[in-house]
């Protein structure tokens, strides 16, 4: 194992990087090493440890939320089924209130996207060192890997991989919804014909662009804002749980100080990553309730 | 990357992280979770009580409807019993009526076949006394045949 001393702008190098798989320049395929094999890899790459978080976190909603659903009974709930039962009420309530459309996708989807975020965002508040010292040992012991060259980052919405991926899915949903119920005159009606109107053609005909413009930046900020807002608080979160992490080694009382406020931090944590889910699946149900709606 | 203090020290606020959320958290929620469990617990049973009733209820309403039914047939052959009995009285009085008024007519007319007897012997006598009276003139006194003549009307 390395001796050398990690530098705090090492540690906080180390604890951004995910663990990426991707084609090197020579042409030979593998995990990058550094972040900087893991740019020249380009585009043509995969993050393992966002990919894989994910996707167990995924499964095992799915698994939990299935089990319930097998075991329902119309008679008192169980432990299991009762809190699987609250959490659908909440979100069907929160769809019922802000979807007044017909459509069986979007209570689903909101259910999906909130239990799957808030479960991606309740990786945050795991200890930053925990599983990638694991992930180090494992490389270390099982693959003969540098330590230095084992990243894992364990957070899935601090990677702005997998919040544009999760919200241009919603805007892939919003625009086929929008065609679909507005019809393409009536989607480019509502691009271009508002919010400038005018009864004078010319007037109107010159109004059109600036309209397009406007509507056009406004629907695009849509995934943009869905994607940044997620990643950005869940980056900002975990940033400041590394930095208080580097506070435990420069002495007792910083030590003791960082540790009071990891904790204040992890517990004000929770509020986030609920909130974080909860806005994020509010905006899909409202941007979906839009792309329903023909003004 | 080096295992140092760093680690400890997370694990040891985690450790206390844990507790807190075991503290303040956990037990909201789990009572939340039991309160909604006891909500819908006693809105089933509820529902069960209110469907039992509602068994007894319909048992009873038959119950009710059958004994209206006795009660309205009683009353209806009471009313018919009744209703026979008055027209009977009716006509009972009504035959009552008819003979009185009957046998006052009868009376009635004896007592005016008597009158007209009795006039028609007055009548007769008289003309009799008369006839006779023309027949002996002067001859017969009217007083003391009278008494003969009075027996005569009397025969009449």
């Amino acid at each position: 194992m390395s001796s050398e001393t990690v530098t705090s702008a090492g540690y906080i190098k180390h604890h951004l990087q995910n663990l990426t798989f991707g084609q090197h320049p020579d042409g030979t395929w593998g995990l990058a090493h550094s972040a900087e094999q893991a740019k020249e890899m380009g585009f043509w790459a995969i993050h393992v440890d966002t990919m894989g978080y994910s996707v167990v976190l995924g499964l095992l909603f799915l698994w939990l939320f299935r089990k319930a659903a097998k075991n329902a009974t119309a008679g008192v709930p169980g432990g299991l089924q009762n809190f699987v039962e609250w959490i659908v009420e909440f979100i069907d309530t929160s769809v019922r209130g802000s979807f007044s459309g017909r459509n069986d996708l979007v209570a689903p989807l909101a259910l999906t996207i909130f239990i799957w975020i808030f479960l991606m965002n309740l990786m945050d508040l795991v200890p930053v060192d925990w599983i990638p010292q694991v992930a180090t040992w494992v490389g270390v012991h099982a693959f003969g890997a540098d330590p230095h060259h084992v990243y894992m980052k364990v957070v899935p919405t601090t990677d702005p991989n997998a919040t544009f991926g999760m919200a241009f899915a919603v805007f892939f949903l919003v625009l086929y919804y929008s065609f679909k119920v507005k019809g393409i005159g009536g989607f480019m009606g509502e691009l271009t014909l508002q919010p400038f109107q005018s009864k004078n053609a010319i007037i109107q005909t010159v109004f059109i662009p600036v309209n397009f413009i406007l509507e056009f930046v406004s629907l695009i900020a849509k995934p943009i804002s869905l994607a940044l807002r997620l990643f950005g608080n869940m980056y900002a979160g975990e940033m400041i749980f590394i930095l208080i992490a580097l506070m435990f080694n420069a002495g007792l009382a910083l030590g003791v100080f960082g540790g009071f406020l990891q904790l204040g931090w992890a517990i004000f944590h929770i509020l986030i990553i609920t909130l974080q889910a909860f806005i994020f699946m509010t905006l899909t149900i409202v941007y979906l309730d839009m792309a329903h709606h023909a003004h | 990357m080096n295992i140092n203090l760093t680690l400890i020290g997370q694990s040891i606020v985690f450790a206390l992280f844990v507790i807190f959320c075991m503290k303040f958290v956990w037990p909201p929620i789990m009572q939340a979770l039991r309160n909604r469990k006891q909500q819908i617990a006693d809105d089933l049973a509820a529902g069960e009580k209110g469907r039992h009733e509602l068994e007894l209820s319909k048992k009873r309403a038959v119950e009710v409807m059958h004994d209206a039914k006795g009660k309205a047939a009683d009353i209806v052959s009471n009313a018919e019993k009744r209703a026979g009995e008055i027209s009977d009285e009716a006509k009972e009085k009504a035959k009552e009526d008819a003979d009185r008024i009957i046998a006052g007519a009868r009376g009635e007319i004896e007592q005016e076949i008597n009158r007209a007897r009795e006039q028609l012997r007055k009548a007769v006598a008289e003309l009799a006394v008369a006839g006779a009276g023309k027949i002996l003139e002067k001859e017969v006194d009217e007083k003391a045949h009278s008494q003969l003549v009075d027996n005569l009307v009397k025969q009449l």
